[in-house]
């Protein structure tokens, strides 16, 4: 490990901390929001893909804890489950609650929806991990390259959900156009570093936001080019920026519910 | 004055080859390639592992047999086994070895190769041969996918090819 926490300046550290807690917040809600369909999915096959690429999530969130941890921010675990919503800074897409209903009563869980969020993110999450394979910060660079193995795998999958459906019937495609207009209302701060965007930057941990905007366009352009649809517009300035801690109640609840869990039994391996 | 003796790597590589992965018990750590160094100092060990998937819950259990396996030996003093990401693990660093031995376990091993496209073929890991579906990309772990062979009508996972290429 080339740079050391002694000598990292402030400044630095400042802003590698906090795009940390964006990847970490943001794999480990998008992990949560995918294991709410265990048992949900379309069939069985679905069931075990979907626990899979949240197991995979969960293990992202995971490093990118350890690493804080390493940086002395606390411990992972903690970081995990017993930080308040204000304090996180997830995107808003990613704390978006399934569909209506609870997972305990009554889901009524729009597929449409996790294949297209799952999709875009997956994309988005790719361009981030390129970039960061070159960032100046060693110890994120390698955590990025395995990342970027794992998502391979992830984006196939979603890829070929979001061709088949919107390849489908009609009634399917409605579904699928209706969330990707949810999907991109809450796309705005996805690419957002929020307040630290200049430290962020200029520390050369990773791309700018505009650089990464571009980059995902062109990821998600020869699907769209293929189904003979125009790549949606990524919003200019989110309504409310999750990596400023600016959230919605269905964090709150999201929280509650994976805080539970971890206070019955913090010890257990999660 | 006692000497002690110093700790042999042959003796360690020993060990490791009995460290098991806890989903396939025919495949050692060093069959899959997940050892990275072992580094000897007196009667003190220090090895560092691979991860396979970053998510796999297999990972803590092979850290916790790894040092309890070296443990053992009489000479070790101290064991400190860690985890690293650099150089990353790729579905290559499988041994020869460790392909036999994943085919006794019934999982065909990873493909050397991906085809230009991207997409990638293995053969049956019963009967051998390439008359072989894709059921599931993903299987019961991340780390193998779900096939169909149509020759011996078997179901049989294999190991998914991971490279920094992908
Ligand atoms: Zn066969």
């Amino acid at each position: 490990m080339s740079m050391t926490e002694n000598s990292m300046s402030a400044e630095y550290k400042e802003a590698i901390t906090s795009l940390l807690f964006q990847l970490a917040d943001d794999d480990f809600l998008y992990a949560f929001r995918g294991s709410e369909w265990l048992g949900l999915a379309p069939h069985i096959e679905e069931d075990v893909a979907s626990s899979s690429i949240s197991q995979d999530s969960m293990g992202h969130a995971a490093m990118f804890y350890q690493l804080l941890e390493d940086l002395g921010a606390g411990k992972a675990d903690d970081l995990a489950h017993l930080r308040s919503a204000q304090d996180r800074s997830n995107s808003i897409l990613i704390e978006r609650v399934n569909g209506e209903g609870y997972y305990m009563e009554t889901p009524n869980y729009d597929w449409a929806y996790q294949v297209v969020r799952s999709y875009f993110y997956t994309q988005a999450k790719r361009v981030k991990m390129d970039s960061l394979c070159e960032s100046s910060y060693r110890p994120i660079a390698e955590v990025a390259i395995k990342v970027k193995m794992e998502l391979y795998y992830h984006k196939l999958h979603w890829e070929t959900w979001f061709k088949q459906l919107m390849s489908s019937t009609d009634v399917a495609k409605k579904k699928m156009n209706d969330a990707i207009t949810l999907v991109m209302n809450d796309f705005g701060d996805v690419f957002s570093f929020g307040n630290l965007k200049q430290k962020i930057e200029s520390n050369n941990l990773l791309d700018s936001e505009e650089e990464m905007k571009k980059r995902w366009l062109a990821s998600i352009g020869p699907v769209f080019d293929a189904l003979q649809m125009e790549v949606p517009a990524i919003p200019n300035h989110p309504v409310m920026n999750g990596r400023n801690g600016e959230h919605t109640k269905d964090l709150d609840e999201a929280l509650l519910t994976l805080s539970e869990v971890y206070k019955l039994d913090p010890v257990a391996v999660w | 004055m006692t000497a002690s003796i110093d700790v042999s790597i042959e003796r360690i590589f020993e060990v490791l080859m009995n460290v098991k992965d806890p989903e396939i018990d025919s495949v050692s750590i060093i069959d899959l390639g997940m050892v990275g160094e072992v580094l000897i100092e007196g009667n003190k060990v220090k090895i560092t592992l691979l991860p396979t998937f970053l998510g796999c819950p297999a990972l803590e259990f092979i850290k916790t047999n790894t040092v309890n396996a070296v443990k053992k030996l009489p000479e070790v003093g101290s064991v400190e086994v860690e985890f690293v990401f650099h150089p990353p693990w790729t579905s290559d660093r499988i041994t020869e070895q460790g392909h036999v031995n994943l085919k006794k376990f019934g999982i065909a091993p990873p493909p050397r190769y991906f085809k230009e496209d991207g997409s990638w073929h293995v053969d049956c890991a019963y009967c051998g041969s390439s008359y072989v579906s894709m059921e599931n990309i993903f299987g019961p772990t991340a780390c193998r996918s779900i096939f169909y062979c149509k020759s011996c009508k078997n179901v049989f996972e294999a190991m998914k090819p991971v490279s920094t290429l992908m």
